[in-house]
């Protein structure tokens, strides 16, 4: 479990000044230029050695993906991109970094676009969001005001903008080339890789695009250490990580939390216990709805690392849990989540265009009992069939929480249509209009 | 056609973007002539006209336009209420009781379906994806503010 | 040189290229949707996957780049299954309606889901059904078909210039649309019933008319401009159905006209199917013996500098081949192909061709348009100018031009001015777009006949052609000095000298009572009402037009479709076009009317069949000999115009030639679509 004395983000909460005074006192812009004077490939060192890996979902290691930004310039602009469009259902952890600690993003961006050798970096905001863009906006203003940004930025000798892009209702912009494809103000449609943003993205110039929360904590790392960092958490899962938890618990909240921690701890320790007492836990969706969920069973045990997840067939996500008890109906559950990839898909791609409407049609049915056993066959198909075949990963995403349920809850799913079978008297496929005879069997 | 109020946030918009990547304001201008919108006429939605303007302001052709104001939920292509009911009905918030929260939208507007607006013209009830404040969920969003947020009586356990 | 292995296979391919395009290479075969050569590409429809080692997923092939030692797997478990899913989920909400699609039998869709589509479908959910859009007179759409494969989209963004459909919404919402429910503006648009892989978008015209497989298919050569598009002629029962380009990279890539294409209607309506005599002020009815033998007399003691001969712009060379022969042999050098009085330098073949050709487009880094509205006298050839303008990104193919267009045309041109004090001033080094010229590796200019039909066109032709030297424009290894032509008979006319010969009179003199019996061969553009009353005029062509309606005599010609022809396009290529069908009625081959009227008059022709004839045109002019090759530079046959007399610049500006794109000529103007969209878009055609 975290100690105090190693947090990143002191204000979670909002319980101080998040301005910039707040901010200062909490030591943040504390002589920032001189983390920059250690120069790019000092940082980029340091980045990489602290083992942290992306924050918004995939986990791809932060200072690798910053070393890929071509080291000269061949005259295109270089772009650092943040990826505030959190839009996950059960995510809401860069809401509070906006909100509460807008300051120590606004400098991460600083040491980060200086790492990568850009002048201007946006931040892409999900359109919801809009108290959370006024207190960015506000802390902008003031960092420009205080010399933080713009020319000479803190005084580092970097020039440095820093602007707001906000959303307007698309989980799809939370993918990287779509984000930059929203950003240049077409449809978020997401594009074809290679070529990657680090080579062409933003305007087709060199592009980094990070979470929120991987950005946030760089300045902090810089000023403890790599090593303080990778010493939290487990090797290969280093650091602290900020978490949710929502759904049937005692006290849903976000917190900060280090990596490795078991699931089970968490929940007990900061959600307050499952409502009703462990004993009454269903299930949980550890990391956003894109990640498989975990029966009780294998809770008890799991930690909350990338690894440990991804031992079980499930993922660390975003690291924003969903706790089911027993009151739950969980088929339900998931085809809300199938309603909501059919909503969000893009509608660029057959798979997933047609796959998501598809499986979210079964499931629809399935909640009913309204199907064949013999369709859970035809659904999992229909997972494996949009998996894997799209441009980007939102397929995946919305095949992988069918498949957990399956995995796990497939006698629940049958006996669902059993019952439907047995009240109605059949599957209810075939509608036979009232005063068609039906032949005798 | 825009108001001295959305030159202003315009002129600004434009200056987030290189001059030659001016179509990227399109997103922040749409926002402006929807706000102006609602100003104006108690109902903040996107006319036909307006995304003309915005793509002869921007130089794009109207269909891009047309596109992006399509693409994203947030912008209303069609008049809303003076209040724009957001329930957020994702997993999340159903776990949290949103279901109670719908129908007490219902019940205090007489609205019975989704994407209505009620017979006065004040609400229209729209049921929405995460919201992306899961924790605090059930969350209902009133306009461009969530941060009131509905507290639902809690579900029985 | 990249080396990749296909299927065990290796390839060598250009650096750049995709996975599909190696596949090709190796002779695999590709599904595909989205992907068009021709288009950007998209990569959604996801057919196209191949597995590709080491990766961890399918890719689509489309996109992904090659790079040394690649190795692309075509026909794996993996693939195989990856394209069976896909097709599965195309298919899962496309109805099931070929037998009422008219693009049944040529749709990508219905051949591709032999290989990978299941017998039976797993949907069992309500299929989507999506409201069909407006698209205009000539493309009807049924949405509910459409996969989403946004290759129109690209097209009319990309190709045409005219960005008016759209993607909107999205998910399974997504649908292809205006928004606004207006007709396309493009001269194009029916090749977007071509890049359509489905029946979605369906050619309005000949809707439900004929089965794709029922069609007689003959190659020909269009003549709605003098672009030379390639088309193939689709007949079924005598009758032709459509016309859809073929492709030929130097002249038309695969595009077609909409003129080109949807006049087809025209070909039906208001033919001339028997020979015509006036008699005592009307027009009855004759076999083709009494109208030759009438024709006969009439001629008879007329001397030859009485009798004049102007050509149409529609004609095949061996028409004209056959008439100019006769006429001297009548002992007449009245001859015109210019019924619109155009002036060129006709001494030399450079002087009236598009010199650069049309692949010259595509090197030009710097355009100078004098008096022509590419969009309206050659759509094709203004997308090949927009693909360069596109291609060569910003501000790198400055286009200036004098004459303001009268509309947008697809690409950013500046209007230097309004006539030729602009030329006068670029000329003299005092206008910028002069060093814009001058500084360019390919400069080119492209003078149309807004410009060369003026009193003043030989001074505005010399202006352009000192501009042309002095700027490079004409140099070492490039000659971009470029005449447009919209007649698509004009240059093999003119290759042939059916021109004024020595004290010969011009078009215009010969319709002012210059002559006295006047033959027409599908002319119809002249201005009949000036004919003198007394002048005996003998019209030969296919539609009755105004000309036809002016007739003494009416001598029933074949329409283009109608005959085996030659016709050489702007840049000088000699094309030939076959026989699709046979005229209708009475109606003969042009050139077979003016041979065995030759034998009526004691003068008979000295070739038997169209061999011989053709070798009579090679023996006229040797371009005739070389069909299907570029831009042969031979010295023109043409006989020089009276000297063009020192005539001072006119202060007018420019006017477009073309005032209505859709009614430019006898097939058009009698062509129901074609009066649809000029009603549709007469507006916006006209301004």
């Amino acid at each position: 479990m975290l100690e105090d004395k190693n947090r990143i983000f002191t204000n979670l909460y909002g319980q101080d000044d998040w301005r910039l005074a707040g901010a200062r006192r909490r030591g943040d812009w504390n002589d920032t230029a001189a983390i920059i004077a250690r120069g790019r490939d000092a940082i980029i060192a340091e980045m990489k050695a602290s083992g942290l890996r992306g924050r918004g979902g995939a986990g791809f290691p932060t200072g690798l993906k910053w070393s890929f930004m071509p080291k000269g310039s061949d005259g295109r602009p270089h772009y650092l991109v943040i990826n505030g469009d959190e839009s996950e259902p059960g995510t809401c952890k860069d809401r509070e970094v906006l909100r509460h600690e807008p300051h120590k993003l606004i400098e991460s961006a600083l040491i980060a676009s200086f790492a990568m050798g850009a002048h201007a970096s946006y931040i892409y905001i999900r359109g919801e969001f809009y108290r959370e863009a006024e207190h960015l906006q506000a802390a902008i203003d003031e960092a420009y005001e205080a010399g933080l940004l713009g020319p000479n930025a803190a005084g580092s000798g970097w020039d440095f903008d820093f602007r707001i892009h906000r959303g307007a209702g698309a989980y799809i912009c939370g993918e990287e080339t779509a984000l930059l494809e929203s950003l240049e103000g077409k449809k978020g449609q997401p594009r074809m890789k290679p070529p990657f943003p680090a080579g062409v993205g933003l305007y087709g110039c060199p592009t980094t695009v990070n979470n929120v929360e991987s950005i946030a904590v760089a300045s902090t790392i810089m000023r403890r250490g790599a090593a303080w960092f990778a010493g939290l958490g487990r090797q290969n899962n280093a650091g602290t990580k900020l978490m949710a938890i929502s759904g049937h618990v005692n006290t849903p909240c976000v917190f900060e939390e280090e990596l490795g921690v078991p699931l089970k701890d968490i929940i007990e320790k900061h959600g307050g216990g499952v409502r009703g007492g462990w004993d009454n836990l269903l299930a949980v969706i550890p990391g956003g709805c894109s990640v498989p969920l975990l029966p009780k069973s294998i809770c008890e045990t799991v930690l909350m690392d990338y690894d440990s997840l991804r031992a079980e067939r499930s993922g660390l996500g975003t690291a924003c849990m969903i706790v089911m008890d027993k009151s739950t109906d969980i088929i339900k559950a998931i085809a809300r989540f199938s309603r909501f990839f059919k909503h969000e898909s893009c509608g660029q791609c057959t798979p997933c265009r047609e796959g998501t409407g598809w499986m979210m049609r079964i499931m629809d049915r399935m909640v009913e009992g309204r199907a064949d056993i013999e369709e859970i066959d035809l659904l999992e198909q229909v997972t494996r069939q949009v998996e894997g075949h799209t441009i980007c990963a939102l397929g995946d995403a919305a095949a992988w929480p069918i498949q957990g349920l399956i995995r796990h809850f497939r006698p629940e799913m049958e006996a669902r249509i059993q019952q439907y079978k047995a009240s109605h008297g059949g599957t209810g496929l075939i509608a036979v209009p009232a005063g068609v005879p039906v032949a005798a069997e | 056609m825009f108001d001295t109020d959305s030159e202003a946030e315009i002129s600004i918009v434009l200056g987030k973007y290189p001059a030659e990547r001016k179509a990227s304001a399109v997103m922040p201008l749409l926002y402006i002539a929807q706000r102006q919108m609602g100003r104006q006429t108690g109902s903040a939605w996107v006319p036909l006209p307006a995304m003309d303007e915005i793509a002869r302001r921007l130089e794009m052709a109207a269909i891009r336009v047309y596109e992006v104001a399509s693409f994203y939920t947030m912008y209303n292509t069609r008049p809303v209420g003076r209040y724009h009911l957001q329930v957020c009905t994702t997993t999340p918030c159903w776990l949290r009781g949103s279901d109670d929260v719908v129908s007490a939208c219902q019940k205090a507007t007489g609205i019975s379906q989704f994407g209505q607006t009620s017979e006065d013209g004040l609400f229209t009830l729209t049921e929405v994806e995460c919201l992306g404040a899961c924790a605090n969920a059930p969350i209902l969003q009133v306009d461009d503010d969530s941060t009131k947020i509905w507290m639902a009586p809690a579900p029985k356990n | 040189m990249v080396r990749v292995i296909v299927d065990g296979i290796p390839v060598d391919v250009p650096a750049g290229s995709s996975a599909l395009q190696a596949c090709e290479a190796a002779g695999k075969e590709i599904p595909r949707f989205c992907y068009h050569e021709r288009l950007s590409v998209a990569g959604n429809c996801r057919m196209c996957l191949v597995e590709v080692a080491r990766a961890p997923k399918p890719v689509a092939s489309c996109g992904f780049p090659v790079g040394e030692g690649m190795e692309i797997f075509t026909d794996t478990q993996v693939v195989r299954r990856a394209r069976r899913a896909v097709m599965e989920f195309l298919l899962i909400n496309h109805p099931l309606d070929c037998p009422i699609c008219d693009q049944g039998g040529e749709c990508d869709l219905q051949d591709q889901a032999y290989g990978y589509g299941s017998g039976i479908s797993r949907y069992q959910e309500d299929k989507r059904a999506v409201t069909d859009k407006d698209l205009g007179p000539l493309v009807k759409t049924v949405m509910t078909r459409c996969i989403q494969c946004t290759r129109c989209v690209r097209f009319s963004t990309e190709v045409a210039g005219t960005p008016e459909l759209g993607l909107v919404s999205r998910g399974e919402n997504a649908e292809i649309t205006t928004y606004v429910e207006k007709a396309l503006t493009s001269e194009l648009s029916g090749n977007l019933i071509d890049v359509c892989p489905v029946g979605a978008l369906t050619a309005k015209p000949s809707a439900f008319h004929a089965r794709s497989w029922e069609y007689k298919k003959t190659d020909s050569i269009d003549v709605m401009d003098a672009l030379g598009t390639n088309i193939q002629v689709q007949a079924r029962g005598g009758e032709v159905m459509r016309i859809v380009p073929r492709v030929n990279d130097e002249v038309n890539e695969e595009w077609l006209s909409d003129k080109g294409r949807f006049s087809v209607d025209g070909l039906k309506r208001k033919r001339l199917d028997r020979p015509w005599v006036r008699v005592n002020g009307k027009l009855i009815a004759v076999p083709w013996k009494d109208a030759l033998v009438a024709l006969a007399r009439r001629l008879d003691g007329v001397s030859g500098d009485r009798i004049g001969a102007i050509a149409g712009d529609l004609c095949d060379a061996e028409s004209l081949c056959a008439l100019k022969d006769l006429m001297t042999a009548l002992g007449s050098a009245n001859l015109d192909c210019r019924q619109d009085g155009a002036w060129y330098d006709t001494t030399r073949r450079d002087g009236y061709l598009f010199n650069s050709d049309l692949t010259g487009i595509d090197q030009a880094d710097a355009l100078l348009i004098v008096g022509s509205t590419p969009r309206h006298e050659a759509p094709v050839l203004n997308a090949r100018i927009r693909k360069r303008f596109v291609d060569a990104g910003r501000g790198a193919f400055p286009v200036g031009i004098i004459g303001a267009p009268r509309c947008d045309l697809t690409y950013d041109a500046t209007v230097l001015g309004e006539g030729p004090e602009t030329l006068a001033a670029l000329l003299a080094g005092e206008h910028p777009f002069a060093d814009i010229l001058k500084n360019a590796k390919h400069p080119m200019i492209i003078l149309g006949h807004a410009a060369l039909t003026r009193r003043d066109a030989p001074a505005v032709y010399a202006a352009c052609r000192a501009l042309a030297e002095a700027t490079g424009v004409i140099a070492e290894g490039w000659n971009g000095f470029n005449i447009l032509h919209t007649a698509a008979s004009r240059v093999g006319a003119l290759d042939l000298g059916f021109l004024p010969g020595a004290h010969g009179r011009a078009a215009s003199s010969m319709v002012r009572g210059g002559v006295d019996v006047l033959w027409l061969l599908g002319a119809d553009d002249v201005p009949v009402e000036r004919i003198p009353a007394d002048t005996f005029v003998v019209y030969q062509g296919h539609h009755g037009d105004a000309a036809a309606a002016r007739a003494d005599i009416i001598l029933p010609g074949a329409a283009y479709t109608e005959k085996p022809g030659t016709y050489v396009n702007t840049a000088g290529r000699v094309q030939r076009a076959f026989r699709a069908v046979f005229a209708p009625g009475e109606a003969r081959e042009d050139w077979r009317i003016i041979r065995a009227f030759s034998e009526v008059v004691a003068h008979t022709l000295p070739y038997d069949t169209l061999e011989q004839l053709r070798e009579r045109m090679a023996e006229v002019n040797p371009v005739f000999a070389m069909t299907g090759e570029g831009a042969a530079l031979l010295p023109g046959a043409g006989v020089a115009d009276d000297p063009a007399e020192a005539v001072a610049f006119d202060e007018a500006p420019f006017r477009p030639v073309i005032r209505d794109y859709y009614q430019t000529n006898v097939i058009s103007r009698a062509s129901q679509t074609m009066a649809e969209c000029s009603a549709v878009y007469g507006v916006a055609a006209a301004e």
